[in-house]
C-alpha cells in the first residue's frame, strides 16, 4: 500500500527557511503572502488494509518522521 | 585496568568530533572508549558517556533524528537511567532532545547560516554535575560551528526549565536565534546535558580558551564518582 506522509513546521513555529523562500520569489517578482517549508515522504508498507496501514504509519511518524514539538504531519493514502 | 574513569565516546556514522572528544578528555584526566553505534552495550566499566559532535547519517530527516534511534541509544537511555553522566556536544545535543533525554529541539539557525567562531557563554546553574567547576554567573568562552543550533521549546516548558536550573548555558549574545539565548541544557535529574558549544575545542589556552576543559573535567569527576558507586 503507497502512503505519502506531508510534514509541516506548526502553525505558530518560526521557518526561517520558509521566510527565506519567499524572499527569494519576491525577488523574482512573485507576490506571496507566506511561504513554508515542510517535507515529503513517500512509503509503500504492507498491510491488511489501509485502517491498518494508517495506524502503522501514525506509529512511523510519532516514533521518527515527525517531531512533534515543532512538526504537524498529514498522512495521505495513495490510490493503488 | 586504568585508574582513569572510562569515559564512553560514542561513533555514529558521521560523528566528526569524536576524536577531539577523545584527546580532550585524556587531557583532563579520563580514559576515552570509542563505542560504535550499532553496539548493544556500553563497556563495563562506563563512567560516563559522550555523545560527540559531527552530522550524524548526513542530518538526513531532522539532525540527529536518526542516530536518536540507533541500537547503542538503548544502552545510553539505561546508562542515564541509573544515573550515569551523559554530555552531548552539539549533533549529541540534538541526538538527545530527538531521543527525548533532554527537552526542547535544535533548529536551523535563524540566520539560516552555518556559525563557527567563539561564543561567550553565561553560567545559568551550576548545580549539576557537569557544571560543578564553575559558578553561576562565570563567563566561558568556547567556540560553535553549527547550522541548526537554534534551540526551542514551548513557552510554557521554558519557563519550567529556567525554574528548576535545567537551563544551565545561555550565549551571552544572539548566536543562532536560539530561545532565551539558550545554549545548554540538562535534564531534570542534573545527569544528561547538552550544548551546542565544543568544550573539547576549547581546552588550551594556545587554541584561544581552555574553559571547555572546565566542563570535560567535571565530566570526568562524576565518571569517577558513578564508577565507584556501581556494583563491580
Amino acid at each position: 500500500m503507497r502512503l505519502t506522509v506531508l510534514i509541516r513546521p506548526k502553525a505558530g513555529i518560526l521557518d526561517p527557511q520558509g521566510e527565506a523562500v519567499q524572499a527569494s520569489l519576491a525577488t523574482l517578482g512573485f507576490s506571496v503572502a507566506r511561504a513554508r517549508v515542510g517535507r515529503l515522504v513517500d512509503l509503500e508498507v504492507e498491510a491488511d488494509d489501509a485502517d491498518a496501514a494508517r495506524a502503522e504509519v501514525e506509529r512511523m511518524c510519532a516514533e521518527l518522521l515527525a517531531n512533534p514539538l515543532i512538526e504537524s504531519f498529514e498522512i495521505r493514502l495513495e490510490p493503488s | 585496568m586504568s585508574d582513569r574513569p572510562l569515559v564512553a565516546v560514542v561513533v555514529f556514522p558521521g560523528s566528526n568530533d569524536d576524536r577531539d572528544a577523545a584527546w580532550a578528555l585524556g587531557s583532563v584526566g579520563a580514559e576515552p572508549a570509542f563505542v560504535w553505534h550499532e553496539e548493544a552495550c556500553l563497556p563495563a566499566d562506563t563512567g560516563a558517556v559522550v555523545l560527540p559532535g559531527g552530522f550524524s547519517y548526513g542530518d538526513y530527516l531532522r539532525t540527529g533524528a536518526i542516530a536518536s534511534v540507533a541500537p547503542v541509544m538503548d544502552a545510553v537511555r539505561a546508562f542515564a537511567a541509573t544515573g550515569g553522566p551523559v554530555l552531548g556536544i552539539c549533533n549529541g545535543f540534538q541526538i538527545l532532545c530527538e531521543a527525548r533525554l533532554l527537552p526542547g529541539v535544535l533548529r536551523s539557525n535563524r540566520q539560516l547560516e552555518f556559525v563557527c567562531r567563539d561564543a561567550a557563554l553565561r553560567v545559568e546553574a551550576a548545580d549539576s554535575v557537569f557544571l560543578r567547576r564553575c559558578a553561576v554567573g562565570q563567563e566561558l568562552v568556547i567556540p560553535v560551528k553549527h547550522g541548526d543550533g537554534a534551540w526551542y521549546a514551548d513557552e510554557g516548558t521554558f519557563v519550567q526549565l529556567a525554574a528548576r536550573g535545567q537551563i544551565v548555558l545561555r550565549y551571552r549574545d544572539d548566536v543562532n536565534g536560539a530561545l532565551g539565548n539558550v545554549a545548554g541544557v540538562v535534564n531534570e535529574t542534573g545527569n544528561v546535558m547538552g550544548l551546542m558549544p565544543h568544550p573539547e575545542h576549547a581546552v588550551d589556552p594556545l587554541l584561544g580558551s581552555a574553559d571547555g576543559g572546565l566542563l570535560l573535567a567535571a565530566l570526568v569527576d562524576a565518571a569517577a564518582r558513578h564508577r565507584a558507586l556501581a556494583p563491580v
